[in-house]
């Protein structure tokens, strides 16, 4: 599903982003690889995002929403 | 003789205290905040450190080597070009996998490197155990804790610096690099080898190879320079190799080289990080929860912004209103060094000039250090990274992103630094429609301008909602500009953003006070030097060439205006008590101005002063014995008594004031009313009569005249013909020559226009303070022509600093042009319009 679709504290992992070579590139080095999780924190209508990822918060602009594909990542059962 | 300096240069990815730790290390006072890009040159620094000499350099924070922004190709270009002796990597390590992405890259450079682990206090705090002798064997580099504002861990640092570089060789060999794989690290082997062969065995080796084989054009470009004859055959093996991993990996090399680093440092942070408790972001997760909730963040940020003005205005008014007395004072007591009420031009210089121009820039002193003062805030906090979240809905629809919003919000402190700051925009596209519109924020130097006209036409309860009406005005052209640019010159699709958002943190006074300080000091620089100096140009413009024959006898309507005066006062005869033709009270009231005469040749304490004063007590004390003189002395006894209690009700404030100062005076006043009704109701009448007619008729008079004096000079002068050449141009808008004249000062900065109206407002009286210049607007224009000043200078002609910033930075004449016609016709425009349709609403 489109990042859009992402509640507000759901965990997702990244299945795929859209964009030019150099756009993916960049979100690679952001960590923002396929297979990646994060956790959607907060979010405007109808972007931008904030996720935590790899311990820290970022920003994905609204521009984002529609070119990064998610599947929820089903929360592992608390010890 | 001492060993050579050893180059150590700084790097690390934005907000990892990198500034700090180069302050702290140098001893300098960079600016350091609380949001990526602070840093966005290159900055050097020197120390020694065991008797060596070293020479540190700041690279802007960065996140890879792969240069997608201008502060990414100056780090990177440093590296390459400069070669440092040792790389010092500065790790957040409250956040260390991904601070360590960068280290991999400094370790596929094969330089010489030493990482520090900073805040390290903070990770601790928050429950991060971090085996760092394990890791520094794992990645096969020394790491060393340092807590960057304590200064802690420094001395090992260099201690760790110093010794890497000594055994460089040593030092590289052991380092570990990223594998890539089964699959992958065979080709990156391979091509390091051709390259290394094509090189001579170079470094960097592995490095380019990995680029090459990403196709990075940059790489590509320099392996043309380093070795122009093989460079075509290595650039052909590096896309076959490239096109081969992607048919392999089911992705594009840099992607799944990125995947395999982050996978190295997952694996190595597994063996040594162990995380107790989850607890960084707890705090600020939750502050974010309100100031970056989708709904009620954004009028969270309006109210914030209005507050910082209302601070900026209410607090600001108490120091400046002690620096307007201040200069007021300054003033009188150079007029003192001359007899009083004689010509010279130094006086001028020093009073009509200097302290006219210079003051009246330095008195707004206070305003401008709050306002940055709040700035510093914001940014210092983390606050200026949530207004861009907070902003990104609205920034995308005129075509830009949240990340364009910081460099305009730093545009409401200075343009000059907002300009540099859209360096961290990646395309360039954005860069260019943020910098068009930055100078659209108003910044510092403009708000002199509305802290003068402001309180001059509106009243106090207005005041700090027109402030903010005038910021919004100049954010709302940024958005239709912006939007226009966009369709236009810039069209293009916005690439979207990915910005870190910092865990908030509360700055220290120190910090923030320094960082207030620092800006501050440029505009108090700004005022000494550029503004001395358009001060002393704008003077001389004003005051030569001299007239020396007027077109009107001045004299003689002088004299008119006082024997008018004098015959409507004789008409009071029959109400003092005296006969119709009695001369006694019009020689009491000449009596009265030769004194006035006298007094102003003669500083209060000189003789000549005292003399005055006596010869006309002698006067009134004969004219007392002559017959009438008691109706005489009634008379003047009553109108003082008025007179002073009005001036009382005056200075307790304005009509309808509800202060309890107003209404006691108020109450003494009528007494005062009352009590003369009841004992001489005739010198009462006359008494009011000559103080609200006969009195102000002649004041007017005598200032009017005044005024057509000194407009006659000033038109004469260098400055009126400039400025009524532009009059024509500029009376559409509700300007007159005055405020032009004040507008071509502004184009050198814009605080000058303050300084030219007091200046165009003062020839030929004495120091004249704010408040004075304050009254003399509101008595020249109409609330409409204020806003519409305003407006004018918030849009028109950005200032010449910011000017030459755009060029540079824009690397184009043609933006630099366009920026500054571009915004002085919607000005022109703009304000033409509100003032004709303001006419026409009255």
């Amino acid at each position: 599903m489109p990042l859009g679709l992402a509640r507000i504290g759901q965990e997702v992992m990244l299945v795929a982003v859209h964009g030019g070579r150099g756009f993916l590139h960049r979100m690679a080095e952001m960590g923002l690889t396929p297979g990646v999780r994060f956790r959607v924190m907060s979010r405007g209508v109808p972007g931008p995002y904030i996720v935590s990822i790899k311990g820290m918060r970022l920003v994905l602009g609204r521009g984002l929403v529609h070119r990064m594909l998610v599947k929820p990542v089903e929360e592992p059962p608390s010890p | 003789m001492s060993a050579p300096a050893l180059t150590i240069a700084l790097t690390g990815n934005p907000n990892s205290g990198k500034t700090t730790i180069f302050n702290a290390l140098t001893g300098g006072r960079q600016h350091v905040g609380n949001y990526p890009g602070v840093t966005v040159e290159k900055i050097e620094g020197r120390t020694t450190h065991d008797g060596r000499t070293l020479r540190i350099v700041d690279l802007p924070g960065t996140y890879s080597l792969t240069p997608y922004s201008v502060e990414e190709v100056v780090a990177r270009d440093f590296l390459f070009d400069e070669r440092p002796d040792v790389v010092v990597d500065i790790l957040d390590c409250a956040n260390l996998e991904r601070n360590l992405y960068l280290a991999t890259q400094l370790l596929e450079l094969g330089v010489p490197l030493v990482l520090a682990f900073n805040m390290s206090d903070v990770a601790a705090a928050r429950g991060y155990r971090i085996d760092v002798e394990r890791l520094s064997g794992l990645l096969g580099v020394p790491i060393v804790e340092t807590v960057g504002h304590k200064g802690e861990g420094l001395g090992e640092l260099l201690d760790a610096a110093v010794a890497a570089s000594r055994a460089r060789e040593q030092a590289v060999a052991a380092q570990r690099r990223p594998n890539y794989g089964t699959e992958i690290e065979p080709h990156v082997v391979q091509m390091t080898e051709r390259v290394a062969g094509a090189l001579g065995g170079a470094r960097y080796c592995r490095w380019l190879a990995v680029k090459l084989i990403e196709g990075d054009r940059v790489t590509r470009r320099r392996i043309r320079r380093l070795c122009p004859d093989g460079a075509d055959e290595l650039i052909a093996e590096g896309r076959r190799l490239g096109e081969h991993i992607e048919g392999v990996g089911g992705d594009s090399p840099e992607i799944l080289f990125a995947d395999r680093r982050y996978g190295f440092i997952s694996g190595a942070c597994t063996e040594t990080v162990t995380q107790t408790v989850e607890r960084r972001h707890e705090i600020s997760d939750r502050i974010d929860a309100v100031l970056a909730h989708r709904w009620v963040g954004l009028p969270i940020f309006v109210a914030l912004m209005y507050l910082v003005f209302y601070v900026t205005f209410a607090v600001g008014q108490v120091p400046m209103h002690w620096l307007e007395q201040g200069f007021a004072a300054l003033g009188e007591a150079i007029a003192r060094l001359w007899p009083r009420g004689s010509e010279s031009l130094l006086k001028s210089l020093l009073i009509d000039g200097v302290i006219a121009g210079v003051g009246g820039v330095i008195t707004f002193l206070p305003n401008v250090m709050l306002l940055f003062l709040a700035i510093a805030f914001l940014e210092d906090t983390g606050y200026m990274a949530r207004a861009a979240f907070v902003m990104d809905s609205l920034m995308h629809r005129i075509g830009l992103h949240g990340k364009s919003f910081i460099p305009m919000l730093i545009g409401f402190g200075c343009s000059v630094p907002a300009i540099l700051a859209t360096r961290t925009l990646e395309s360039r596209r954005d860069r260019l429609t943020t910098m068009m519109i930055i100078p659209l924020m108003s910044c510092g130097a403009r708000l002199p301008i509305y802290a003068l006209i402001i309180p001059a036409f509106f009243p106090a309860a207005w005041q700090a909602p027109m402030l903010w009406a005038i910021y919004f005005i100049g954010i709302a052209l940024a958005v239709v500009a912006a939007k226009l640019l966009r369709m236009t010159i810039l069209k293009g699709e916005t690439t979207p953003f990915v910005m870190e958002l910092p865990p908030y943190r509360m700055p220290p006074a120190k910090g923030l006070l320094t960082h207030m300080w620092e800006r501050s000091w440029m505009y108090v620089r700004k005022a000494g030097t550029i503004i001395l100096g358009v001060s002393i140009i704008l003077w001389a413009a004003t005051t030569f060439p001299r007239k020396t024959q007027y077109d009107k006898d001045y004299a003689a309507a002088e004299t008119r205006a006082v024997e008018q005066y004098l015959a409507e006062a004789k008409g009071l005869n029959r109400d003092v008590g005296l006969p119709a033709e009695s001369d006694l009270l019009v020689s009491a009231l000449r009596g009265e101005l030769q004194m006035r005469e006298g007094q102003a040749e003669h500083w209060p304490g000189e003789g000549g002063y005292e003399q005055a004063s006596e010869r006309k007590e002698a006067r009134m004390a004969e004219l007392a014995s002559r017959e009438g003189g008691g109706a005489l002395k009634r008379f003047l006894a009553a109108r003082d008594a008025l007179a002073a209690g009005q001036q009382e009700l005056e200075r307790a404030g304005g009509d309808g004031d509800t202060s309890r100062e107003y209404l006691v005076a108020e109450r003494r006043y009528r007494t005062v009313v009352e009590q003369l009704r009841a004992r001489d109701p005739g010198a009462l009448a006359a008494a009011e009569a000559y103080l609200d007619r006969i009195r102000p008729e002649l004041r007017t008079a005598l200032s009017r005249l005044a005024a057509e004096r000194r407009a006659e000079e000033l038109t004469y002068s260098v400055i009126g013909r400039v400025g009524r050449g532009l009059a024509p141009l500029l009376r559409p808008m509700g300007f007159d020559w005055r405020i032009g004249t004040a507008l071509v000062g502004a184009v050198a900065a814009k605080e000058v226009f303050v300084a030219q109206l007091g200046i165009v407002f003062s020839v030929g009286e004495e120091a004249g303070s704010t408040d004075t210049l304050r009254r003399q607007l509101r008595d020249a224009y109409s609330p409409l022509v204020g806003f519409c000043v305003m407006l004018f200078t918030l849009i028109a002609t950005p200032c010449a600093a910011t000017c030459l910033v755009t060029w540079r930075e824009a690397k184009g004449l043609r933006w630099m042009a366009l920026q500054f016609g571009g915004l002085t016709a919607i000005a022109y425009v703009l304000t033409l319009a509100v003032y004709q349709i303001g006419r026409l609403f009255g």
